[in-house]
């Protein structure tokens, strides 16, 4: 039992360290740092580099573009990845449907669908959520009605983050309605955004962003090829996904990178006043968070060794997701703690480009913690909700 | 990077829970606990048998030159047995002490015994004024000639009234609180002035109060350079803050599991009381609880293998967190079980007094929270 790395993964670790640091574009580093939001471009830009180092889909297999890394390389990139404060790849498409169509897509499907994906020529957005189908996602409506070689696509998906962004969506539909269970007639359907029908409409939230979506389906004709793997076995395959956008969700090494640069701030004297971790009671905030933050990290870790000797991350992928989430959400409510008043200014203006300088009120991270407090919210009730997640615990590894 | 336990690791795991499941079951623990010295010789006998009291030791001192992370294995299972052997006491305690502070007559003359398990010992490093700051000491040890003269109160000694062999840390210099001037002494548990007053305590294990009336030792008897004790305490005192962080493990997931159990038998209403959510979701956080406190204790012991102020930190926050979250679970346990909880009869509550022993051992969470972000403070 030992935490050390072996010479080869330390050279690996510098690697991708002086990757991170000679190649993410120094104009998004300024935005990221000046609290501006990256845009699609930005973004899409940022992905590219990623992917002319093979570094765009690091747990795909080898054979569609994978990297073929150790769980370790793999915990190493990720912290390498957050201390560098560069953007994660967005998940909907590398993370999200591109394991569902290798794993139960056809060749014809693969061929299509996944080097756009691994080049980020294609954005893709998840359509699971509806208007009456949230934590209970088998109650979903939208129908898929087969019509010679098409399904005729009706129903409204939301919550659909950067759906706006989006080329493509995969949507769990339903197929039958002639079921025993519910969880039964439901597909898995990938449907070009451009189709006739489609309508992105947006919902702003608490912090008055645009950041996710209703998208509406009327009449929206999808050819019979864009079903993956078999009808009706649609539920089976979206588990499976929620199992690894759970295991992403935890964002330990974005968590750790941020409680670092808490520490930092809050250990240094701003105008003129005494270190805001010279008062005990926030030292003591600051420290239970990085003591849960730790034990995560090795929750994590353990959870990687046992996947890393052949088992599949399981139902225990819901602890990483509550756990994960609690931390994230203790960490925005501290950063609102040490901006003081400077957290309430709502000047949204000030995160855009070009913003006149002299006109800042408080500093831009200061202002931006409160954005970032409301906004993450939603990462408690996002990925299946934490109480949905302690169901799925009592189930299947408590046996309840 | 590895969580795999070497084969003489996984050795020690069988050969430990082989003999909490096949020797050592509720009861044969209760009627040890209710014998007249609180512990049995033949269990211990056990124990040196099968190396456990040479475990921790280093090879050059007779021992078999384990670590940490042996420590931790051993400790978690007899939580899980709520084992009342002295083994804290007197290998963790008293043998951490010997090893680190003792010169070679001396650990020949106590600590090759010990290893043996022919010689039960105990440290007494707390007194009543004390609470969780092992550098508060009033006990004195006045050099005459070449003898000393220790008087003072040490409370709380574990196992105090049986052990053969005591371990003083007391005051050859220095104000009450400082680290410096504390000299560690060993004495024989009946040597002439020594007053024993024996008891037991909530959790089933025994402890004495020792007064030490005009105790004169010969300088044989000093441990180490006069005035420097404080370290090899210091250090000692972390490791069987780990040892304990491990046993309450070993307790959380029994009373866990057992917990788990219970709702899944236990009918109300027509139904198992397992199936009410109310319920499942304080056991799934309960479960977190535990998988958190391994994953910190992990951490700390390879931490400890490594030494130096990280690994106090590292110490810190396990003990911080088996105190949160452990005293969460506890409860729980409690309170699930309905009734059945607070009765003598269960096991439960025998499980749930150790954990309130240990949550104030070496410090409870608020003391050691508050050690954890002085540490980082003086990193800064």
């Amino acid at each position: 039992m030992n935490v050390t790395l072996t010479d080869e993964e330390i050279a690996f670790r510098d690697e991708v360290r002086t990757f991170f640091r000679e190649n993410f574009p120094g104009d998004l580093r300024d935005k990221l740092a000046a609290g501006i939001d990256l845009s699609r471009d930005d973004m899409v830009r940022w992905q590219k580099v990623l992917y002319r180092q093979g570094w765009a889909a690091v747990n795909w297999p080898v054979e569609y573009g994978g990297t073929g890394w150790s769980a370790v390389q793999k915990y190493i990139f990720a912290n390498e990845i957050a201390e560098a404060n560069a953007p994660d790849m967005v998940p909907f498409g590398v993370k999200m449907v591109a394991p569902i169509i290798y794993t139960y897509g056809s060749d014809a499907q693969r061929q299509r669908f996944l080097p756009d994906i691994l080049e980020s020529n294609v954005w893709w957005c998840q359509g699971y959520s509806e208007p009456g189908a949230g934590s209970d996602l088998a109650s979903l409506k939208t129908r898929a009605d087969r019509h010679g070689d098409e399904y005729i696509v009706n129903g409204t998906k939301t919550w659909t983050t950067l759906g706006h962004y989006a080329d493509w969506i995969f949507c769990l539909v339903r197929t039958s309605s002639d079921v025993a269970r519910r969880q039964e007639g439901i597909s898995f359907l990938l449907i070009d955004m451009s189709t006739p029908g489609v309508a992105v409409k947006p919902i702003i939230t608490i912090e008055g962003d645009r950041e996710v979506n209703e998208v509406h389906f009327d009449d929206v004709r999808v050819p019979v090829e864009n079903l993956v793997g078999e009808e009706g076995k649609g539920w089976t395959y979206g588990k499976v996904l929620l199992q690894h956008e759970r295991t992403n969700i935890a964002g330990v090494a974005r968590s750790r990178y941020r409680l670092r640069r808490l520490r930092e701030k809050s250990s240094q004297s701003l105008r003129g006043a005494a270190p805001l971790l010279d008062d005990r009671n926030f030292a003591r905030k600051l420290a239970t968070v990085e003591i849960e933050l730790r034990a995560l990290e090795y929750t994590e870790l353990r959870t990687l060794a046992a996947v890393a000797v052949g088992k599949a991350p399981g139902p225990e992928s819901s602890i990483l997701k509550i756990k994960g989430t609690e931390i994230q959400q203790e960490l925005d409510a501290l950063f609102v703690e040490a901006a003081g008043y400077y957290a309430l200014p709502y000047v949204p203006e000030q995160f855009t480009m070009h913003f006149d300088e002299d006109r800042r009120i408080g500093s831009g991270s200061e202002t931006r913690t409160s954005l970032r407090y409301f906004n993450n919210r939603k990462a408690s009730i996002y990925g299946g909700s934490n109480e949905i997640q302690k169901n799925i615990i009592a189930k299947h590894v408590l046996g309840l | 990077m590895d969580f795999s336990l070497t084969d003489e690791q996984s050795m020690l795991v069988d050969s430990v829970a082989r003999f909490i499941d096949n020797d050592y079951d509720f009861a044969t623990r209760q009627k040890i606990a209710q014998s007249d010295q609180g512990f049995s010789a033949d269990v211990w006998r056990t124990f040196a048998d099968l190396g456990w009291t040479a475990m921790p030791f280093p090879e050059e001192d007779g021992g078999l030159g384990g670590g940490t992370i042996e420590l931790m294995l051993l400790m978690q299972h007899f939580g899980r047995g709520l084992v009342v052997e002295p083994y804290l006491a007197n290998v963790v305690l008293a043998g951490g002490i010997l090893r680190r502070c003792a010169d070679t007559a001396q650990k020949k003359r106590w600590l090759s015994p010990l290893i043996e398990g022919e010689l039960q010992a105990s440290l007494a490093f707390m007194e009543p004024q004390s609470r969780f700051n092992i550098a508060d000491i009033t006990t004195t040890a006045t050099a005459n000639g070449s003898d000393f003269v220790l008087d003072g109160h040490k409370s709380l000694v574990f196992h105090g009234a049986s052990a053969d062999l005591l371990l003083i840390p007391a005051r050859t210099s220095g104000e009450q609180r400082d680290q410096a001037g504390i000299s560690i002494f060993a004495i024989a548990g009946d040597a002439e002035g020594v007053e024993r007053q024996a008891y037991p305590t909530v959790d089933g294990h025994r402890a004495a109060e020792i007064r030490l009336r005009s105790v004169r030792v010969n300088s044989e008897s000093l441990l180490g350079t006069p005035g420097t004790g404080y370290a090899g305490l210091q250090e000692t005192i972390d490791d069987a803050t780990l040892a304990v962080s491990a046993e309450a493990l070993g307790i959380l997931r029994a009373l866990h599991e057992k917990t788990v159990d219970y709702a899944k038998n236990r009918i109300q209403f027509g139904v198992p009381i397992g199936t009410f959510q109310a319920l499942q979701h304080r056991m799934v956080d309960s479960l977190m609880g535990c998988e958190q406190c391994q994953s910190l204790l992990y951490w700390a012991a390879m931490r400890t293998e490594l030494g130096g102020s990280a690994a106090r930190s590292a110490v810190s926050a396990l003990k911080y967190q088996i105190g949160t979250s452990g005293r969460q679970i506890a409860r729980e346990a409690v309170q699930i079980h309905g009734g059945m909880g607070v009765t003598w009869e269960l096991d439960i509550a025998h499980f749930f007094k150790r954990f309130t022993a240990i949550e104030t051992l070496f410090g409870n969470a608020d003391f050691h929270l508050d050690r954890y972000v002085q540490l980082a403070s003086d990193a800064r």
